[in-house]
């Protein structure tokens, strides 16, 4: 698939080739079941015999690319049956996003991922930096500034506040409502039990199925090796700790605590943890891809251009922190805003969509598990 | 190639699981070993790149096996399969070493996992391995180059130097250039003869042209004639193995496990004219599939039909090929190409003495025919209820039982009767001294380890 050129097609033409590539390997993958112990998709396969777009959509959702399959697979290339499920269901994985994306015409986003979010970073950061110098002057971008509300004599707390309340909220919108549509095309709609969903967010918080069944995944470097959990896990839960420190500070802030925080804050503890995690996380992450995935194009590799976001969010996060008694905090500040500002109205339309596609999958296989465990 | 002119201590001639079981215990016994395996490193390890379980004497359950398979119930059952056709004293020995191998494997990095979905018979008896053949192979690869084990692939072993019973030296060819190898010791685990289609026909004769390989493109058994050839005592006959009715749409090669069908038992199968040979309910399936690979191969054509209806088209695990498909038995008849009168009759004839009684397709049920031959005798239900279904059988043929004879410590025998000095075999290539006939379900792995273990063992006893 690696060569195709994904642009001379359309999304409609090219949703069917994946999932009719999907489905074909399904059929191959249920009439063999080696890679049964291997993750969730091999039993949520087993329930079925056909495999429908949706199904074949929600199947590739629940696939972590962790390439533990692809090591086992008697199958895999050059064997005339071709069958390499972990990058099926990555390029089938990636069309699905665009297709149930909200607005809908955003789908081209994901397309050429790369090059729109480096755009939009480029220009959040020159609007702060022109916002600044055009609201106090151009020295006031260079100027030292200590003690309290230090940050918010640049940029007003309330001036932050609206802005980034603004685009989170609409990036929370549009992405509640493209996780809607797609779990409305493949759920049946029967009601959900709550230990159905305990169970998700369960294996959703462990990582549960990015583990090689057990011994950890082989991907990467050939041994079975917990790497790539471990980097996701520094990533995600250093997003939330960062998530944390910021809604923290917002708090303190309306009890009347400015910032910057003293270095054994909350606030700061929460964000420096966060942010070691954010830095950690994600360069093990770049540097350990499974071989599955490392054919991929690069440029419409949405795994790539998140983890980068995520790198200069952190890293431009931790250069503030360094910086914020000296002159250069002001530069610092605003570049690390304008990234941050990227980030967010970027989150519905790059890789962190991924996050919430694979809780509404493993909610759906909690759900079918337990009824067929019933039958 | 440095190491060449001083030799390796053991050599071992080929990849998979009783070559690589050789190699990791004779490097773990301090020996420097040297593995060629024939097939390219994406093929590397034959036939058990296709396997999923190994059969495993144990006395209780665990996490995984689900009761005891103890010693004596695993010799039975090798006793029912193969007719007592067996060496009773290797046979007795590999079951009893069977018990050592689940923690064998775990040690070298093999991991299992519960009977697959579709395999339940299996469960107590057979250790599945997580993520299949493959997975195993990797690990045992793994572990083997740690302890410092080379292997050379795309590398075949075409001559061997032999002087009174011991190995001298191998020829070895890679990329078309040729070069001797100094060993001493020798193990031979390259498989059976079963992908040598003329080897097949001169067993078989012609209908061999219409068998499928089911595994590996690699085992054309030279090495095997090599050794018998220069004296080896050759146990089994050629047309000794294991065969099983697949899909007959499956490639001539390598078309491994997704190409089995497992719908016998849910209908009827007729032949080329179109008439049934033989109790498609006799048994339950996983005990009756190895027979059905020879009863195909009775066949005109060397092919068989199995024709099912919609009552029984979920009943049985899905197979890779979608079945041919119609609304009437004469229009299915012909979409196979039979000759659908022919069909018709035997269809009817079938349905008419079908007895009535309670369907249990997981018990040996009530439902059997009454005044045809051959009879139906479970599960035999009118095949009346449109849409129809058909699969072609064909013979796949797994492995062969031709091989060389080892004593207990996996040493060959010479055909005088003498005991070979340095030479060792494992695997397929050794089966028949425990497979005179018949074939129990993973213990083509099993005997691969055990005889594996035993010669890295006897190899490691010559540095
Ligand atoms: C589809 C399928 C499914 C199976 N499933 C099971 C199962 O679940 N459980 C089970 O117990 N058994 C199973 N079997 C049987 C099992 O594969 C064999 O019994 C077992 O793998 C044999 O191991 P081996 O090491 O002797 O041979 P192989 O694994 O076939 O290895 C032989 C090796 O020798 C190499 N070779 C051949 N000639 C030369 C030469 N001249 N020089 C150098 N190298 C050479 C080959 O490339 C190959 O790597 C299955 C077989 C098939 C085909
Ligand atoms: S990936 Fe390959 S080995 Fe695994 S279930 Fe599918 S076909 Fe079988
Ligand atoms: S790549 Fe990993 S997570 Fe994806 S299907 Fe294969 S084993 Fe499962």
């Amino acid at each position: 698939m690696s060569e195709v050129n994904t642009s001379d097609f359309n999304l409609a033409d090219l949703a069917r080739m994946n999932q009719d590539e999907a489905a074909r390997q399904m059929s191959i993958c249920n009439a063999c079941r080696y890679c049964e112990g291997l993750c969730a998709v091999f039993p949520a396969m087993e329930l079925r015999r056909a495999f429908a777009g949706e199904d074949v959509d929600y199947l590739s959702n629940l696939c972590h690319n962790c390439g533990a399959c692809y090591d086992a697979c008697q199958y895999a290339p050059p064997h005339e049956f071709g069958v390499n499920v972990p990058q099926a269901m990555a390029d089938l994985r990636e069309n699905s996003y665009q297709r149930y994306v909200w607005p809908a015409a955003f789908a081209g986003l994901f397309q050429r991922n790369a090059f729109w979010i480096g755009l939009t970073a480029v220009v959040f950061v020159a609007a702060f930096i022109t916002g600044v110098i055009g609201w106090h002057a151009a020295g006031a971008m260079f100027a030292t500034y200590t003690g309290d509300g230090a940050f918010y004599r640049l940029i007003p707390h309330g001036v932050l506040v609206a802005i980034f309340g603004a685009l989170l909220g609409y990036a929370v919108l549009a992405m509640a409502l493209s996780v809607r549509r797609f779990w409305r095309a493949s759920h049946s709609g029967e009601a959900l039990e709550p230990g159905s969903i305990g169970q998700a967010i369960h294996d959703t918080a462990t990582l549960r199925y990015l583990h090689g069944g057990g011994p950890g995944c082989t991907g990467v470097s050939g041994r079975p090796s917990d790497h790539r959990r471990w980097c996701h896990h520094a990533t995600a839960y250093g997003f939330l700790l960062c998530l944390a420190s910021t809604s923290l500070a917002t708090v303190c802030h309306y009890l009347g605590y400015e910032a910057p925080y003293a270095i054994w804050h909350p606030v700061v503890i929460l964000g420096v943890a966060g942010g070691l995690g954010l830095i950690a996380g994600p360069i093990g992450l770049l540097t350990g891809r499974p071989a599955s995935a490392r054919s991929r194009n690069r440029s419409a590799d949405i795994g790539l251009v998140f983890i980068v976001m995520l790198l200069a969010t952190s890293a431009s996060g931790l250069a503030v922190l360094v910086l914020r008694a000296t002159p250069a905090m002001g530069l610092a500040l605003t570049i690390h805003l304008g990234i941050v500002a990227a980030l967010f109205i970027s989150l519905p339309y790059g890789k962190f969509v991924h996050g919430l596609h694979r809780v509404a999958a493993l909610v759906r296989h909690a759900h079918e598990q337990r009824a067929a465990a019933r039958h | 190639m440095d190491n060449n002119k001083a030799g390796y201590d053991v050599l071992v001639a080929g990849g998979g699981n009783a070559a690589l079981c050789a190699a990791i215990t004779a490097a773990r016994a301090g020996a420097s070993v040297l593995v060629v395996e024939r097939a390219p490193a994406s093929y590397r390890g034959g036939n058990t790149r296709h396997t999923r379980n190994m059969r495993v004497a144990h006395g209780a359950g665990n996490e995984i096996l689900t009761g005891p398979y103890p010693v004596d119930e695993f010799w039975e059952d090798l006793l029912r399969v193969t007719n007592g056709n067996t060496d009773r004293e290797l046979a007795r020995m590999t079951l009893e070493k069977s018990a050592e191998l689940w923690d064998f494997l775990y040690d070298q990095g093999v991991r299992y996992q519960p009977s697959l979905g579709g395999t339940l018979s299996l469960g107590r008896t057979n250790a599945f391995f997580l993520g299949g053949g493959k997975t195993l192979l990797n690990a045992l690869y793994r572990t083997a180059e740690r302890l410092g084990a080379v292997v050379r692939y795309d590398t075949t072993v075409v001559d061997l130097t032999m002087e009174n019973g011991r190995f001298e030296s191998a020829t070895v060819e890679h990329g078309g250039t040729r070069e001797t190898i100094h060993a001493k010791a020798f193990v031979a685990a390259s498989g059976g003869f079963e992908a040598n289609i003329e080897w097949l026909t001169e067993a078989w004769g012609p209908a061999a042209a219409n068998f499928l390989i089911r595994g590996t493109p690699y085992n054309r058994g030279e090495l095997l004639r090599l050794l018998l050839d220069k004296g080896v005592a050759q146990v089994g006959d050629a047309t000794q193995g294991h065969a099983v009715a697949i899909d007959g749409r499956a490639p001539k090669f390598d078309g491994g496990i997704v190409t089995r069908l497992d719908c016998v038992p849910f209908g009827v199968v007729l032949n080329a004219n179109g008439q049934r040979f033989y109790d498609e309910g006799e048994d339950f399936w996983p005990k009756r599939y190895a027979i059905w690979g020879r009863l195909v191969a009775a066949q005109p054509e060397q092919v068989g039909h199995v024709f099912i209806d919609s009552k029984s088209i979920k009943l049985f695990m899905p197979s890779v090929f979608a079945p041919e498909q119609a609304d009437t038995i004469e229009e299915l008849a012909q979409k196979v190409g039979l000759d659908p009168a022919a069909v018709r009759a035997s269809i009817d004839e079938f349905n008419a003495a079908c007895q009535v009684g309670h369907f249990d397709h997981t018990a040996y049920d009530e439902c059997h025919t009454e005044g045809i031959d051959p009879p139906k005798s479970h599960w035999a239900r009118p095949i009346d209820t449109p849409p129809y279904y058909a699969y072609t059988l064909r013979c796949g043929i797994t492995f062969t039982y031709l091989g060389v004879k080892v004593d207990r410590t996996a040493r060959m025998q010479m055909a005088d009767g003498a005991p070979a000095d340095n030479l060792y075999a494992a695997g397929e290539i050794m089966a028949g001294n425990v497979l005179g006939q018949g074939y129990l379900a993973g213990i083509g792995m099993t005997i691969g380890s055990v005889f594996g273990r035993l010669a890295g063992e006897g190899a490691a006893t010559h540095v």
